[in-house]
């Protein structure tokens, strides 16, 4: 429980007959980035919203912190700082007023709230900008000046709910750069998105997310051994082999050790395996007589789990 | 279950924040040029009138308030008429408005509960709506003492003092339903036109209304005593309902020290009554102490129905 900065346990949360979040159970560990990943309408924004006390569960056990949102709803809000999907601002008000007016809201003194603002504006990059009203802001403008207002708060939990959403990819990478220089804080860090090569770059662990439930968690290797029987894809090319070797040469690559699934390609072979087996594959290629040109190690990226594994879960409903 | 820390923490943060937002809206400057002007000509008109007709009692200066002259109304009439509007104008949008920008979600993320939210708007508005009668009140005064050349008695004073208190409550009435109506629906301008319905409704239809239901309950076919009695009755409770009826008979006691009843009058009650003598101010108090009371009830019932409907609302965007 003490380095479990989110434990839920058993949680759910039902809108009338629709059951939005169904039986939860979610560990993030301290200083850990924690991916949420799902389609719209999993549950996501519910599961956050409880997290943060915003929303009344209808069962289960929350802990974060190791506190009950619902019993102590300040202590959790000033220790977990949050960027909502559509974060809005006061757009007649300028970046700074922004920000102060939260500062105000969180109690910080009038001074120690203004040395903190100047800080978090130079290091979000909107320090020309600040006293800019918030209607002239672009989106990325608009995001990062979310991110100065989270880390306001100086929370050990940051949850932020689709960051990169409609960010150009400079932005975006921006984003994700300040994400691992928190993380390399000791902040911990939960993220809800769909984009997934992004979260896979940042996240220490992910949980997939579908119809409020959390169908499977743990490291990408893991979800890809699960979902996949690979933890990653060796293909060796191959200099113009007749066709009959190619099959031959199939055989033999699958008696090696690790391999999950051989399959021919146009160039050569495409092998799934639960580890970096390329030296066993190299070899038994040569001794099987295949001219091999070229050997690449894969690693399965999510959005491939991610689509096998709701491919798999459409056809099943 | 009982809850961490005050309700209020973060009130007087949001309510100096919505104070300075309505004093430096443009919506807010527009409806206080009206006023001023409304004022200034009825004030004005009824001076020139005063001057030449009335003899100066000791309240000449109340007469400022209720006396028409032709084409223009009266000060309480214009009062009674752009009062609900500016009520309706500062918090039609008070909630939905926070919820479209998305700006909601942000400031309850912040330590602090809902109730800061919502009591901070409502008592911010309530500061504006303050100011303005205040502005209004000295207005009239001075110019009263210009046009009038000689100062209020201190009995004019209390009761110019009263009336304005009387229409800050009646003020909250219009507020409190506006809030109500921006916690209702999600779209601003239904909520601006479901407020200003409910304030035709009671302006327009009301009144017509009480007058024929009791026609049909008490027909009073041979104009008995009785069934006229019970007819009026019955018409008067009814268009009690209407927060307007209340806020003219209290203005109509306190502005008019000669009023000694607000219902029918029979020629047994005025025996060894000396007509046309002022009441104390205290005896006009006591005469339309329901009225006020009712009003104060009123803004706190439909500000509690807005603060329940509003803790049960989800703030999902």
């Amino acid at each position: 429980m003490n380095d479990s900065t989110i434990l839920t346990q058993n949680l759910g949360k039902r809108y009338g007959a629709a059951v939005a979040v169904e039986r939860l159970d979610l560990e993030v560990h301290r200083g850990e980035v924690f991916g949420l990943l799902g389609p719209n309408g999993s549950g996501k924004t519910t599961t956050i919203l409880m997290l943060l006390g915003l929303t009344e569960p209808s069962s289960g056990e929350i802990r974060v912190t190791g506190l009950d949102p619902r019993r102590h709803p300040l202590s959790v809000k000033r220790r977990v700082g949050y960027l909502p999907d559509t974060v809005g601002f006061y757009n007649d008000l300028s970046g700074r007023q922004n920000l102060a007016y939260a500062g105000a809201l969180l109690g910080l003194r009038r001074a120690d709230a203004d040395e903190r603002i100047d800080a978090l504006l130079q290091r979000v990059g909107l320090s020309a900008a600040a006293d800019q009203r918030v209607r002239t802001y672009s989106r990325g403008m608009r995001q990062r000046l979310g991110l100065a207002g989270l880390l306001l708060k100086r929370p050990r939990l940051a949850i932020l709910d689709e960051p990169t959403l409609g960010l150009d990819p400079e932005a975006a990478e921006w984003f994700l750069d300040t994400v691992r220089a928190l993380r390399g804080e000791g902040m911990t860090l939960l993220i809800a998105s769909h984009l997934l090569h992004q979260v896979q770059s940042v996240c220490d662990r992910v949980g997939l997310f579908a119809r409020g439930r959390m169908a499977l968690t743990g490291t990408v290797a893991e979800l890809a051994r699960e979902v996949l029987g690979a933890v990653g894809y060796i293909e060796l090319t191959a200099a113009a082999d007749p066709q009959g070797d190619a099959e031959a040469v199939a055989g033999a690559l699958r008696s090696v050790p690790g391999v999950t699934s051989v399959s021919v390609s146009a160039e050569g072979w495409r092998v799934a395996a639960d580890g970096d087996v390329r030296a066993a594959l190299l070899r038994t290629a040569l001794e099987a007589g295949a001219q091999v040109t070229g050997v690449r190690w894969r690693r399965p990226q999510l959005d491939q789990i991610y689509r096998h594994y709701f491919g798999a879960a459409i056809h099943e409903a | 279950m009982k809850r961490e820390g005050s309700p209020w923490t973060g009130l007087g943060v949001v309510c100096a924040k919505e104070v300075a937002d309505h004093l430096g809206s443009v919506r807010m400057r527009i409806l206080e040029v009206l006023m001023v002007l409304a004022a200034t000509g009825a004030t004005y008109v009824a001076g020139q009138q005063l001057h030449g007709t009335v003899e100066q009692g000791s309240f000449a200066f109340l007469k400022l308030f209720t006396t028409a002259s032709q084409p223009l109304p009266s000060f309480v009439s214009f009062l009674s008429f752009f009062i609900p509007l500016v009520a309706i104008g500062l918090g039609f949008d008070a909630v939905n408005g926070e919820h479209n920008r998305g700006t909601l979600s942000l400031v309850l993320s912040q330590p602090i509960y809902r109730d800061a939210l919502l009591a901070g708007k409502f008592l911010a508005a309530m500061v504006t709506l303050l100011l303005v009668l205040v502005g209004l009140w000295l207005l009239t005064t001075g110019l009263g003492i210009v046009f009038l050349g000689l100062p209020p008695s201190g009995d004019s004073v209390a009761r110019g003092l009263c009336f304005f208190v009387a229409t800050l409550f009646y003020a909250g009435i219009w507020l409190a339903v506006a809030m109500l109506c921006s916690v209702l629906f999600r779209q601003t301008a239904t909520s601006a036109l479901a407020a200003l319905g409910v304030w035709l409704l009671f302006v327009v239809l009301w009144p017509i209304g009480a007058q024929f239901v009791a026609q049909v309950v008490h027909p009073a076919p041979f104009g008995s005593l009785q069934a006229l009695l019970a007819r009026h009755e019955l018409a008067t409770a009814l268009s009690r309902v209407s927060p307007n009826t209340l806020y003219s008979e209290a203005v109509t006691a306190l502005l008019h020290p000669a009023v000694r009843s607000l219902g029918p009058v029979f020629a047994f009650q005025l025996y060894r009554a000396v007509l046309g003598t002022a009441l104390p101010l205290g005896q006009s108090l006591v005469l339309v102490w329901p009225q006020l009371t009712s009003l104060v009830a009123g803004v706190v019932l439909l500000f509690t129905a807005t603060y329940l409907i509003f803790q049960r609302r989800e703030i999902r965007a």
